[in-house]
């Protein structure tokens, strides 16, 4: 084949498959190199590899109706001695938008200052915005220590 | 010939100095009632030429980790010869932009600058405030103190709301699952690197296509300014009007420096991510009627959460007022009459819910 004996439409048609090749080219170039930095923007998922059972406090630390926030893990998490004696645990983040919750003794209740949000001493959602209850940890006290693991299900 | 007279013939042999020169006494500023009003745009841009001096300054002493950066200002505030200054004006510079930048808004909005043909200058504006709102939210977590923690918890909560990416945005923004050192790294980057760079590329823009069309005469004083002899319709931008405009200039930093000198600008306590939120958690003034919005909006609406339901509203409402010039264009008649409802809307929206924000909080 000879250029002098290409018709018009062979020539547009040569020039349609370049573009197309030249195009789709720097297209998958430009992907191959945005890839990379997507994949870079976003952190890696980290395991908590934090043990499943942590020593929140002593006996005694707590005074009766008062709570105290304690580290498990890499999220905050409180343990309250209710007024009967009882001690309970929860994760201390606000299920409406993060916020780390108190123990609030006048109330009663666990309360997130962020947008009034309260919690029961079952963990239950019972005013304000949060849309679920707080996970509830189990409360183990061995001696003058006092253990709090993730339940089964939290 | 002297020194200066051969540089200048040494520049305009090279770039036509002169016409430069001739091109800035050429350009005209209309004059009618409502002309100071174009003093708002010139006065924002000032005060963010100040942010990124005081910004370089306070990057000598400031470190970007959970545990340097609340002691890294506490130095500058305390140690640093004037550094309580020089934040003190970063932090109420900042405030008093964001304010212009609202006002500059709702002016051109309201004398109806943005139609044909200054949409692009209307969209460039416009992603410039998104851009700031981003410089203030960044900056704001920036000290690392216990307020920022938790408005930046609740902040980017709630981008985890939008539906679909929201939870990649999460992730996006605070560099993990939850606020932490790599969440300031991140707010680090984008406050001093990234809205820097693009801020600065959309000035630039924003200013050719002012400078591409001039000032507009608002619609209603139309008539008005064209009935009156020529020589008094405008003034010329070099001198007369840059003189005017440093005026404004001056007076906003008599502003600034009284603010910054006689109510230094607080730190606070450092933040502990171990410890419960305290009462009287608030996002900066400018965020407050959205906040203030989700928090009216009940918990359970339709089929999602109030806040993914506010969320998206306030996402849309965002983009309908971008795109203000497309619905309103008409350049006679009244049909621009509606829009004038939507912008008196807005602002009502906006200053009622901000001050019911501030009436909640003080109870």
């Amino acid at each position: 084949m000879t250029p002098t004996n290409e018709s018009p439409s062979d020539k547009e048609a040569r020039r349609h498959f370049l573009e197309i090749f030249l195009g789709t080219g720097i297209i998958a170039s430009l992907l191959s190199f945005l890839y990379p930095v997507i994949r870079y923007l976003i952190p890696p998922p980290q395991t908590d590899l934090g043990s499943n059972t942590v020593l929140a406090a002593k006996v005694g630390e707590l005074s009766v109706n008062s709570g105290k926030i304690f580290r498990f893990g890499d999220k905050p998490a409180i343990l309250i001695l209710t007024s009967g004696d009882k001690y309970v645990a929860f994760t201390a983040v606000c299920t409406h938008l993060g916020c780390t919750v108190q123990y609030r003794p006048d109330l009663r209740e666990i309360w997130c200052p962020c947008h009034n949000g309260k919690y029961n001493l079952q963990g239950r959602n019972i005013s304000g915005p949060p849309p679920k209850p707080l996970a509830e940890f189990t409360v183990n006290v061995k001696g003058a220590d006092i253990y709090v693991s993730r339940t089964a299900a939290s | 010939m002297s020194p200066g007279a051969q540089i200048r013939n040494w520049l305009d042999d090279r770039f036509g100095w002169d016409d430069l020169i001739a091109f800035l006494k050429h350009k005209t500023v209309p004059l009618h009632r409502y002309s100071y009003w174009y003093y708002l745009g010139g006065i924002t841009l000032f005060l963010f030429s100040l942010q990124v001096v005081t910004g370089i300054l306070l990057l000598l002493y400031y470190r970007p980790t959970p545990s340097d950066a609340f002691e890294s200002v506490q130095y500058i505030m305390t140690q640093a010869r004037f550094g309580w200054l020089i934040r003190s004006i970063h932090s109420w510079g900042a405030n008093l932009m964001i304010f212009t930048a609202f006002a500059h808004m709702f002016s051109v909005a309201f004398l109806k600058s943005y139609r044909k043909p200054r949409e692009l200058t209307w969209l460039s504006g416009m992603v410039l405030l998104f851009l700031v709102l981003g410089f203030g939210f960044s900056g704001y977590l920036l000290p690392w103190n216990t307020l920022a923690f938790f408005a930046t918890t609740v902040g980017t909560s709630l981008v985890g709301q939008v539906p679909l990416v929201g939870h990649w945005l999460l992730i996006f923004l605070r560099g993990g699952q939850d606020v932490t050192g790599a969440t300031l790294g991140r707010f680090f980057a984008f406050h001093v690197a990234l809205l820097p760079g693009l801020a600065t590329a959309f000035i630039l823009v924003h200013l050719v296509l002012i400078q591409r069309f001039g000032m507009s005469v608002p619609p209603r004083v139309e008539p008005e300014w064209k009935a009156k002899p020529p020589e008094q319709r405008e003034i010329r931008f070099f001198p007369n009007f840059l003189l005017r405009e440093l005026m404004g200039w001056y007076l906003a930093l008599g502003v600034l420096g009284s603010l910054a000198a006689l109510k230094p600008w607080e730190l606070g306590t450092k933040a502990d991510p171990f410890a419960s939120a305290p009462a009287g958690i608030k996002p900066e003034w400018y965020f407050m009627f959205m906040f203030e919005t989700l928090k009216l909006l009940p918990a359970k609406m339709w089929f999602m959460t109030g806040e993914s339901l506010g969320v998206i509203a306030f996402g849309i409402a965002a983009l309908l007022w971008t795109l203000l010039p497309f619905f309103d264009h008409e350049r006679q008649g009244r049909s621009g009459r509606w829009a004038a409802g939507v912008v008196v809307f807005a602002l009502a929206y906006v200053v009622a819910l901000t001050a019911y924000g501030y009436m909640v909080m003080a109870k």
